[in-house]
């Protein structure tokens, strides 16, 4: 656990020393404010609970964006500058190094994240809308956040480059989301395992309009799961190869 | 699978190697090599670019397991504890890894953590470092804005400040300048104290001037070991001289010819009235011939070892084994260009 707390704290310090951290989060905060004045307030009546829903659809893909902008370097650039051998001559096993570089990730993904409270505090203070709507919200975008840094980690892990590991993390992402189109034109058992796959339209779907459903955390937590086991194992792996 | 206290406990530091072997996909670059390096020793490997030095090494620091073979440092076999072994190794690959936007006592401290040292372990061990290693002035500066070399001595800073018993060097010359390579080599003795020493190099006067034992590797295969003087062994009996006399070319000629200590001779005229003589003796004695060629009459400017010379054992060495004979001599004193470019 310390191991994997000393890699977490290094790279934490890499984001705030290298600007690409502020940089990501302020480009989102932009990003999701101008999108929230321009499509989630519009310019017509609209319920508040319609307002959140609608900034809860944005933040989605602002946040899958941030997630692969910010882990496609955690590995791919190490191996790219040499560094890697810091931590690969170091007594760590590899799910340290993967769980130090994924906690960090995450640690700038919270903190942005909960930057973009501002625009739901909003509607909280001058519409009507309750605290479990914004909490499910919230709850979602962390869970939808440690699902695709997990698999921006493993496309890191994997990658030689840092473009490459933004491609693949793009790919498997998209994937993801748009899963429940290619359920809608396969056959059983397909359809259904593609359905469950699907990021946006089965899990993240309650969450925007303020359900919490516990077969949708299990996903996220899963997926995340799943992803960070692969990237270990991969790590594990290069020494034989 | 050894637990971390069971391989921090061992005092034993000998590495022995068994027929190891290394692929990169089909390509072998180590190939059956077997050795024994015995505690505090430095040991220096010699070989060409591609020859397969940075392999071996990355191998015994843990970065990559065998192929096939045995590594076994303290008597643990290297893929059995490789987590823990490498909490025992230092190790500096050719490009210093680090941390370009980090401070060089923060990157250190870091390290030192890492590697498995406490708080207060990196504490106390972290002035020593900066001073065998000659940080002083930059120990507070940000890695990035260092000149080549003391990015270099920052490097061997990291694969020391955990205390390591086995420290591993990748070239840890290359690169630096005159004054820095007589700084770096001092730093390399000191270490010496502590810990086993592996060094690797291409540059053969630095293996010469700062190794107790040179491996000679090509082609991924160990083709000679030993001391310098060993090596030369290896190569036949008699010692070689180099003698630069004043005097005539007849006259060196009638000397050498007649005396009961030479084996055999060339004569060759370099200014207007000196002579360079390279002469093969039966067995070391260059006194008795001296003082021949000094009754002669002709007068002994110098006289040099030239069978020592460390560029000709390795060109004899890697020819035999089927090499190119090309290699980089630097800062040698001895060195001759005509032979190099052989």
């Amino acid at each position: 656990m310390r191991g994997m707390l000393l890699v977490a704290r290094r790279d934490l310090a890499g984001y705030l020393n290298s600007m690409w951290g502020y940089a990501v989060i302020a480009a989102v905060l932009v990003i999701d404010g101008l999108l929230f004045n321009a499509f989630a307030v519009g310019d017509q009546p609209k319920l508040s609970s319609k307002v959140i829903e609608d900034f809860f659809f944005i933040a989605f893909g602002t946040t899958i964006v941030a997630s692969i902008l910010l882990t496609m370097r955690v590995i791919a650039e190490e191996r790219q500058t040499g560094t890697i051998v810091l931590i690969d001559s170091a007594p760590l096993a590899d799910w340290q190094i993967v769980g130090g570089k994924y906690l960090s990730a995450m640690m700038v993904m919270v903190v942005m994240i909960g930057l973009t409270a501002s625009m739901p505090a909003l509607v909280f203070v001058n519409g009507k809308v309750s605290y479990g709507h914004i909490y499910a919200g919230y709850l979602g975008l962390v869970l939808l956040a440690a699902a695709v840094t997990a698999i921006g980690t493993f496309a890191s892990a994997i990658s030689r480059s840092q473009l490459i590991a933004g491609f693949l993390a793009v790919m498997l992402s998209v994937f993801f989301v748009i899963a429940w189109m290619l359920a809608k034109v396969s056959d059983p058992p397909l359809k259904d395992i593609f359905s469950y796959m699907s990021l946006f339209d089965r899990h993240y779907r309650g969450f925007m309009t303020g359900k919490i459903n516990v077969e949708d955390i299990v996903f996220f937590v899963s997926l995340a799961f799943v992803f960070l086991v692969l990237s270990s194992r991969f790590m594990a792996a290069r020494r034989w190869r | 699978m050894r637990s971390f206290a069971a391989v921090a406990a061992l005092e034993d530091n000998v590495i022995e190697v068994q027929g190891l072997t290394r692929y990169y996909g089909s390509f072998p670059a180590v190939r059956d090599a077997s050795f024994k390096i015995a505690d505090r020793e430095i040991v220096g490997f010699l070989g060409l670019n591609g020859a397969g030095k940075s392999t071996m090494l990355r191998v015994l620091a843990g970065l990559l397991m065998p192929s096939a073979g045995k590594v076994m440092i303290g008597g643990v076999d290297a893929t059995e504890a490789a987590d823990a072994l490498r909490r025992r190794i230092g190790f500096l690959p050719e490009d210093p890894p680090l941390y370009r936007e980090m401070r060089v006592r923060e990157f250190l401290r870091w390290v030192g953590q890492v590697r498995g040292c406490t708080k207060a372990e990196v504490e106390s061990e972290l002035p020593k470092v900066i001073e065998t290693c000659h940080l002083d002035e930059v120990a507070d500066q940000v890695i990035g804005e260092l000149s080549h070399g003391f990015r270099k001595r920052v490097g061997i800073a990291q694969a020391i400040i955990h205390k390591p018993q086995l420290v591993i060097l990748d070239e840890p010359i290359s690169g630096l300048d005159p004054r820095q390579i007589v700084e770096m080599r001092s730093v390399i003795r000191a270490l010496k104290r502590t810990a086993t020493v592996l060094i690797s190099s291409h540059i053969l006067y630095e293996i010469a001037q700062t190794c107790d034992r040179i491996l000679v590797i090509h082609k991924g295969r160990i083709v000679a070991e030993g001391t310098e003087q060993q090596l030369s062994g290896t190569l036949g009996e008699g010692t070689r001289l180099s003698i630069a006399v004043r005097g005539k070319v007849a006259n060196c000629e009638e000397v050498l010819g007649k005396s009961d200590v030479v084996d055999g001779y060339e004569v060759a005229p370099t200014d207007a009235d000196i002579v360079t003589i390279s002469v093969t003796l039966k067995g070391d004695k260059r006194e008795q011939l001296v003082r021949e060629l000094v009754e002669a009459g002709l007068g002994v400017r110098s006289v040099q070892d030239a069978m020592g010379e460390l560029e000709q054992i390795f060109l004899e060495l890697t020819r035999q084994a089927g090499a190119p004979a090309a290699f980089e001599s630097k800062q040698s004193p001895k060195h001759h260009p005509e032979e190099a470019q052989a």
